[in-house]
């Protein structure tokens, strides 16, 4: 190792033993790509069924398998290791950082990840079938009730929370350690601060959500009666635990994502982020309120008035932070010199999806309305806003926005606002739908419907079939440009975009910042 | 009711419909798009909560988007224009921090009156017992003359109509075979539990939402002055058929309720006196027929094939020893999606099922079981 400017080693090794933050970063983007495919796969097989009324091509257990699957692998297989994997790429080159702070945990936290998703999708071949009691996992039925397999379903959720929790160690490690002199903590984009106040979500939360699992596992194994009543047990604590663990999980899952809007609203604005320390101040309050709202989502379960009316107000605060943010950005855009490029795209589809989805929130949070809303499609249509146009759009946009700069060459624009168009389409054609369905009356989670909700079911199942589609040329496009785009040598590559990661050389070389950058204070933080 | 005619109206009419659907009273309606203002009191509060709020969402909605496309379509490079450089400004992140906490304050006042009407349980002129299990649901009328009245309300759709082989009819999904049946005007308090996992109790048109939590009894109340049929479905997943669960209110006049509850009564007398009957082979057949579609057939398959549960058809149980298969059939098999029907279906219908398991689907056990075996049974545990 006495060369220091050494390249990739070759062959299956590299990936296997590497501790490169840019190899690592590469295997959880294309990991989180293969379990969007595979979600999304379980999600066409889903609204296939829902197209019309009657059972049609699956019955209604493997229905119920496919829609706990079809979340699970979203939440944790697709969007979480996405933002994992940005972060890798990214928070080094961010700051100034060699690599991330603990390269040989790193390492781990990914390789975990592929056998324990091999060992989820083999459920779906046991004895009894796969998990069929929603992402949520409600006990009893997730307990007392469920198919053996729950156990391995145990065994996968522990693995991901350790993997989860090895990388928020490392991102909080390399953040608070590893900046160049100069990077001040106010003076880090805003990606950087969105993931380290993520990363301590996940250290907070991941430990109570292995603590549900190992209860269930008890109750299914050893005896105890954690949730079940006819032992002593309360099955309503488990959704106080797993909702403690899951409303934090939200933010976990949507804050990086206004990191990545907050860094390319400015860049093809031309004009630097309206309120960056609001901006992190926003962020540090959603982040702290959302440790005190987890039982909104459990106002019909019968707590008394007085927990309800604090979770009520609670929620609904939220709502400030949040159009903080959303005003910043507009503002941000206000008398900009914009130009819409596809990662500009899928920015503003972000901003004006994720309001809405943001306004359904704060719907959903007034609790006597909630009364009819919840367990609804409603509630379907909410959180598709948020995560999919939510998080979803803004992880493509970052793949289009940095991707000349990590291989050097330039995704094909046409196909990529194409790409935008049909999503955008395709993605409200699936969900807007929902709401009036939900509205109507028709619950979540059903296999089959009433008659008075078919138009709109069709509606919505066609635009699943093309939002997937469209996914294929995302697919092609960055495949093309990884082969044969056309080359950029401008360490720029956007004329507007500001930040370290734009001073090294296109492509980014396998090292950078070996030796610390000077942190130019009139280029801190876009 | 009165599907037909709307089945005309295509999307554009859906606002349309959904201001007629307060009088026409069908629920939901076809393509339906806002929620329904519903029949009592809290659920027209409720309403009106929503649609504050959607439409204050909407005012803001407008006005962020307004300025964003504003933007979008002015300050764009290919007009030429020069970005501004102008950022942070604290009086303006202040204005828009305050405005809209008053904003939610605004919201706040009448969604807590709101919520207190939801939770004033209080001086309820009638209690019912709803009891959810995978996958129907039981209702039980307490307090009337001390004498309870207790039945279970399955689906009523066949599943011919589901898996396709038949029209589907215009409750599709919707219908069940006994509904709950309340006097219109009076206030009724339901206690909501739950058999075996949680479900959930919701009828949109009454405004109630209630989980069925195991072991927990939770409390929710209803009152209508308008006659009618409200329907609704299982709102918490809780397995299988899940989907299949469907709830049906009649809302009659006080008279009539009353002579539908001394029927019901009678009918429960009638039972007993069944009891103690004697019935043939052909008899029991034919009632464990019935009761075999209704409540084993989900699970047992409909040839005794079997699917979530084993096979009838020459299942060992039923081939064998008749106290073994009465156990099951009486207590369950603990622990496993086989539960308890000694509560649910009556000692007739048990003696009927048992003894169609022994002698359908090839099973030639030929014996069989009267009431009262099943009342010895129960007895003798
Ligand atoms: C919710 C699903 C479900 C329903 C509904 C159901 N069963 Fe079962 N049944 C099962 C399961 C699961 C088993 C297997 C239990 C075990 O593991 O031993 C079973 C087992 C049995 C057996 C024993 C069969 C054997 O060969 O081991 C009999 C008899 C039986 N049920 C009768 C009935 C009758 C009678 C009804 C209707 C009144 C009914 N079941 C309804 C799920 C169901
Ligand atoms: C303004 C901010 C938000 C508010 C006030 C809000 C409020 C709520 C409420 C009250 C519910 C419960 C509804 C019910 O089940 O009846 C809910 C559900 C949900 N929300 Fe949000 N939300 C907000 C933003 C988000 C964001 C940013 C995400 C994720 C990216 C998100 C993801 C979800 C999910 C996944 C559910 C459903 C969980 C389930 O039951 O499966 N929400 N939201
Ligand atoms: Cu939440
Ligand atoms: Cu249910």
């Amino acid at each position: 190792m006495g060369d220091h400017h050494h390249g990739p080693a070759k062959g299956l090794g590299r990936w296997l033993f590497t501790t490169n933050h840019k190899d690592i970063g590469t295997m959880y983007l294309w990991f989180s790509f293969a379990m969007f495919i595979l979600g999304g796969a379980f999600a066409m097989i889903i609204r296939a069924e829902l197209f019309q009324p009657g059972m049609q091509l699956v019955d209604p257990a493997f229905f119920n398998q496919m829609t706990t699957l079809h979340g699970l692998v979203m939440v944790f297989g697709a969007i979480m290791p996405s933002f994992v994997g940005l972060a890798n790429w990214l928070i080094p080159m961010m700051i100034g950082a060699p690599d991330m702070a603990l390269p040989r945990m790193n390492n781990w936290s990914f390789w975990i990840l592929p056998p324990t998703f091999l060992l989820l999708a083999s459920t779906l071949f046991m004895e009894g079938g796969a998990p069929a009691f929603g992402w949520t996992f409600y006990a009893p039925l997730s307990t007392t009730y469920a198919p053996p397999s729950v156990t391995f379903f145990i065994f996968s959720v522990h693995i991901l929370g350790l993997s989860s929790i090895m990388g928020s160690i490392n991102i909080i490690a390399t953040v608070m350690n590893m900046r160049a002199p100069g990077m001040t903590y106010m003076k880090m984009p805003l990606f950087v601060w969105t993931w380290l106040i993520t990363a301590f979500l996940l250290v907070a939360v991941m430990p109570v959500l292995a603590g549900a699992v190992t209860m269930m596992l008890m109750d299914i194994h050893f005896g105890t009666s954690f949730f079940s009543a006819a032992g002593g047990g309360d099955p309503v604590l488990f959704q106080h635990v797993f909702w403690f663990f899951g409303h934090p999980e939200v933010y976990i899952i949507i804050l990086p994502a206004f990191g990545v809007v907050s860094q390319i609203i400015p860049a093809f604005s031309r004009k630097p982020l309206f309120g960056y320390d609001s901006m992190v101040y926003a962020t540090s309050s959603i982040a702290f309120l959302s440790f005190i709202v987890w039982a909104h989502h459990m106002y019909t379960v019968g707590m008394p008035v007085a927990g309800e009316l604090f979770f009520m107000y609670a929620t609904m605060l939220i709502a400030v932070p949040t159009g903080v943010k959303v005003f910043n950005w507009v503002t941000t855009m206000w008398r900009g010199a914009m130009t819409f490029e596809t990662p500009m795209l899928f920015c503003i589809g972000f901003l004006v999806l994720f309001t809405i989805g943001g306004f359904t929130g704060l719907m959903l949070s007034i609790a006597p309305a909630d009364f009819q809303y919840h367990d609804s499609y409603f509630v379907v249509a909410h959180f598709h806003y948020v995560m999919v146009a939510g998080a979803v759009f803004s992880m493509t946009a970052a793949v289009y926005f940095w991707l000349p700069k990590w291989c050097g060459r330039m995704y094909n624009e046409a196909m990529g606002k194409t790409h935008f168009w049909i999503s955008f389409i395709g993605f409200n054609l699936t969900f807007f739908p929902q709401h009036f369905v939900g509205l109507a009356g028709m619950p979540r989670r059903i296999p089959d419907y009433a008659l008075q909700f078919a138009d709109f079911n069709m509606m919505s199942s066609i635009g699943a079939f093309i939002y997937g589609a469209s996914q294929i040329l995302f697919l092609y496009n960055v495949i093309a440009t990884i082969v044969a785009g056309k080359p950029v040598s401008d360490e720029k590559v956007w004329d507007g975009a500001e930040g370290l990661e734009w001073t090294v050389p296109t492509p980014a070389p396998y090292h950078t910042f070996e030796t610390p950058p000077k942190v130019d204070p009139a280029h801190a933080h876009s | 009711m009165c599907f037909n005619a709307k089945r005309l109206s295509k999307l554009a009419l859906g606002p349309v419909l959904m201001l007629l659907s307060a009088f026409a009273l069908a629920n939901p309606e076809v393509n339906q798009v806002n929620m329904a203002p519903g029949v009592t009191e809290v659920g027209k509060e409720i309403y009106d909560l929503h649609m504050i709020i959607l439409g204050i969402c909407v005012v803001i909605g407008i006005g962020v988007f307004g300025v964003m496309f504003y933007s979008i379509f002015y300050h764009r490079k290919s007009r030429g224009v020069t970005p501004a450089t102008f950022h942070e400004s604290t009086q303006v992140e202040i204005l828009w921090t305050v405005v809209p906490f008053f904003i939610l304050i605004g919201m706040a006042i009448p969604a807590t009156n709101t919520l207190l009407s939801i939770y004033d349980n209080d001086d309820a002129e009638l209690d019912v017992l709803i009891t959810g299990y995978q996958w129907k649901w039981k209702y039980e009328y307490l307090n009337e003359n001390g004498e309870n009245v207790s039945f279970f309300s399955n689906l009523r759709t066949p599943q011919s109509e589901i898996y396709n082989t038949e029209a589907k009819g215009e409750h599709y999904l919707l219908e069940v075979d006994n509904p709950l049946v309340l006097p219109a005007g009076k206030k009724v308090r339901f206690l909501i539990t739950a058999n075996d996992v949680i479900h959930s109790w919701w009828v949109p048109h009454l405004a109630v939402k209630k989980d069925a939590v195991p072991g927990f009894i939770n409390e929710a109340w209803t009152r209508t002055d308008q006659t009618g049929i409200y329907r609704g479905q299982c709102a918490e997943l809780c397995g299988k058929d899940h989907g299949f669960m469907p709830i049906v209110v009649n809302v009659v006049e006080p008279a009539e309720y009353d002579d539908w509850l001394a029927g019901k009564q009678a009918e429960q007398a009638e039972i007993a006196a069944l009891m103690a009957q004697e019935f043939t082979l052909d008899e029991l057949m034919e009632r464990g027929e019935a009761v075999y579609q209704r409540n084993c057939l989900a699970c047992h398959g409909a040839n005794g094939e079997g699917g979530v549960g084993p096979a009838i058809a020459a299942s060992a149980v039923a081939t064998g020893d008749l106290s073994g298969h009465l156990e099951i059939g009486i207590n369950g098999v603990p622990g496993t999606a086989m539960q308890a029907f000694g509560g649910q279906i009556n000692d007739v219908e048990m003696a009927a099922v048992i003894t169609y398991q022994r002698n359908a689907f090839g099973n030639n056990m030929g014996d069989l079981v009267q009431p009262i075996d099943v009342f010895n049974h129960k007895k003798g545990q």
